[in-house]
């Protein structure tokens, strides 16, 4: 009798974890049915290549893919070399002191910041005090430094992976500490530290409320011409369609087409991460 | 008849943090001979043989007094280049640390970190190397494989044969054999017999057989002491101090 009261519990307990798994499935699945069968009607060559026309009602999405792609390059410049030098420096060569714990911390709280604070912040910042106006430039910044948390936390986790007897044994041949991180750690964590970096992007490319005071304009026609234009972005072109448009509903679908293009730029995004991943994993070098 | 002391400690102490790992050590390593530190887990062997190339720098709150010679030259004085001393004073770690490279590459790192860029020059170095660290039969087909794929005794050897490829003076052993089977560790000792004729070395060893068979001098460790230094035959057949005497008959350790 013992043994079956076991055996029933075990199953109840599989069973709350697989209804679980199935409610987090579920969501997925009717998110992204509700996105792509509303929005597949609007994707077209021309939607993809084309500005916007009539009032916004009519024509295509280029400027915003392009100021998204844009702005996802300048984001990428500041922070993969910013975040991957300071989780090197935090990780391999800062001694555990007060002030490193302290810093730290702080990364770890910078990453829980509201994005739309980092909006006000890139105003302040960028926009006004570094003079880059609203444009490109301050977007790109503003998310760059809202994703530096995440890729120094990512990258200091990718440094962790490996080993220390790496490090040992380069050290013990005479290497300098250099060139024991430059030959022995940096290109077994280089691919981790950019899967991390990628996600870090992919969701600063879906950001709309740092982007919103920094640069990403309304309606443009044309695509930029410089880091110093304003921008059209998707995750703010949708923002606009679903709520600042004069005629919302006939826009609608404009919006759902926008939305489904945004989430594709962001899986493909994710999938290059995915990829790196598996194949570090097949040469042994990252576990899990 | 002794032979040249090549190594002397002088008086050293050492901490983490506040733990008190070594104390007041002085012990001679006399030129090409093997001297084996044993003593039972957490003695301050590893610690002491770490001190010997400085890697005990790694750790963040170590503290150190006392003075390491080396040729009438204090290796703890600042003005010693660690990275200078690594290549003379080499180390064998305990758990077999080939890089994620082929195995010509693996010896062939030491090498270009040391300068040597030559490539007739360094294919020469890694043959010889693999040689005297009797990897060479083993592994002369597959010098491009990955050194992963090796056996862990495999793997060892060639750890030893990287570091004999930069030809240090004094190669440190901490616990080469404790995750290898009977077989490799016969080969790694024997190997360590053969390269005491050329270098000299210091072979940390948990092992009692193991440092009767391999070492010309041994020290025995306690609680961050060295309690006994003597001639391994005078140390292994009438140890002076009782505890060297119950710890090498296996009472405890």
């Amino acid at each position: 009798m013992k043994i079956k009261a076991a055996t029933l519990k075990e199953f109840l307990g599989f069973l709350l974890l697989r209804l679980c798994m199935l409610c987090v499935a579920l969501i997925i699945v009717v998110i992204f049915y509700d996105i792509i069968s509303k929005g597949w009607g609007s994707i077209s060559w021309e939607f993809l290549t084309q500005p916007p026309v009539d009032g916004m009602t009519k024509g295509g999405i280029f400027p915003a893919i392009v100021g998204t792609f844009f702005v996802a390059v300048i984001t990428a410049v500041l922070s993969v070399p910013l975040g991957m030098g300071c989780a090197i420096y935090l990780n391999e060569y800062a001694k555990d002191n007060v002030l490193t714990r302290f810093i730290r911390l702080s990364i770890r709280n910078l990453s829980g910041v509201p994005s739309i604070v980092y909006g006000l912040f890139g105003v302040a910042l960028f926009v006004e005090a570094c003079h880059f106006g609203t444009s490109i430039l301050a977007a790109g910044c503003t998310l760059g430094l809202m994703t530096l948390p995440l890729t120094i936390t990512s990258s200091e986790e990718a440094l962790k992976t490996v080993p220390r007897a790496y490090r040992e044994g380069a050290l013990a041949l005479g290497a300098t500490k250099w060139q024991a991180i430059r030959s022995n750690v940096l290109p077994y964590s280089v691919p981790g530290m950019l899967t991390g970096t990628i996600l870090g992007l992919s969701r600063a490319a879906g950001e709309t409320a740092p982007i919103l005071f920094t640069g990403a304009a309304f309606f443009l026609p044309d695509i930029p011409n410089s880091i110093f234009s304003q921008f059209m972005a998707l995750p703010y072109h949708l923002y606009i369609m679903s709520t600042q448009h004069h005629n919302i509903a006939l826009v609608r679908p404009i919006a759902y087409g926008t939305a489904l293009v945004l989430i594709v730029l962001i899986f493909l995004m994710n999938l290059v991460a995915i990829i790196i991943r598996y194949r570090l994993r097949k040469r042994g070098i990252v576990h899990g | 008849m002794d032979k040249i002391v090549r190594m002397q400690a002088r008086d050293v102490n050492f901490y983490y943090g506040k733990q008190h790992a070594l104390k007041g050590i002085n012990l001679d390593i006399f030129n090409n001979s093997v001297t084996a530190i044993i003593g039972p887990s957490g003695c301050g062997k590893s610690t002491f043989i770490r001190i010997l190339n400085r890697m005990h720098e790694l750790v963040p709150s170590a503290r150190i007094s006392g003075e390491v010679m080396l040729d009438e030259r204090n290796i703890l004085s600042p003005e010693v280049d660690a990275v200078e001393l690594r290549k003379r004073v080499g180390m064998v770690f305990q758990k077999p640390n080939p890089f994620p490279k082929s195995i010509f590459d693996n010896i062939a790192y030491g090498l270009s970190i040391n300068g040597v860029k030559d490539k007739r020059l360094v294919e020469e170095r890694v043959v010889e190397s693999l040689k005297k660290a009797a990897l060479w039969d083993e592994v002369k087909n597959r010098l491009h494989d990955s050194a992963l794929g090796m056996s862990g005794g495999q793997q060892q050897r060639l750890c030893i044969a990287r570091c004999l490829a930069i030809e240090p003076e004094v190669i440190l052993f901490d616990e080469p054999c404790a995750s290898l089977d009977p077989i490799s560790t016969k080969k790694i000792e024997d190997l360590i017999l053969e390269l005491e004729k050329d270098y000299t070395i210091v072979i940390v060893t948990h092992n009692m057989q193991q440092a009767a068979r391999v070492s010309d001098y041994t020290g025995f460790f306690l609680m961050g002491e060295l309690i006994e230094f003597d001639r391994t035959e005078t140390m292994f057949t009438s140890p002076k101090d009782k505890r060297t005497e119950d710890y090498i008959t296996g009472r405890f350790g």
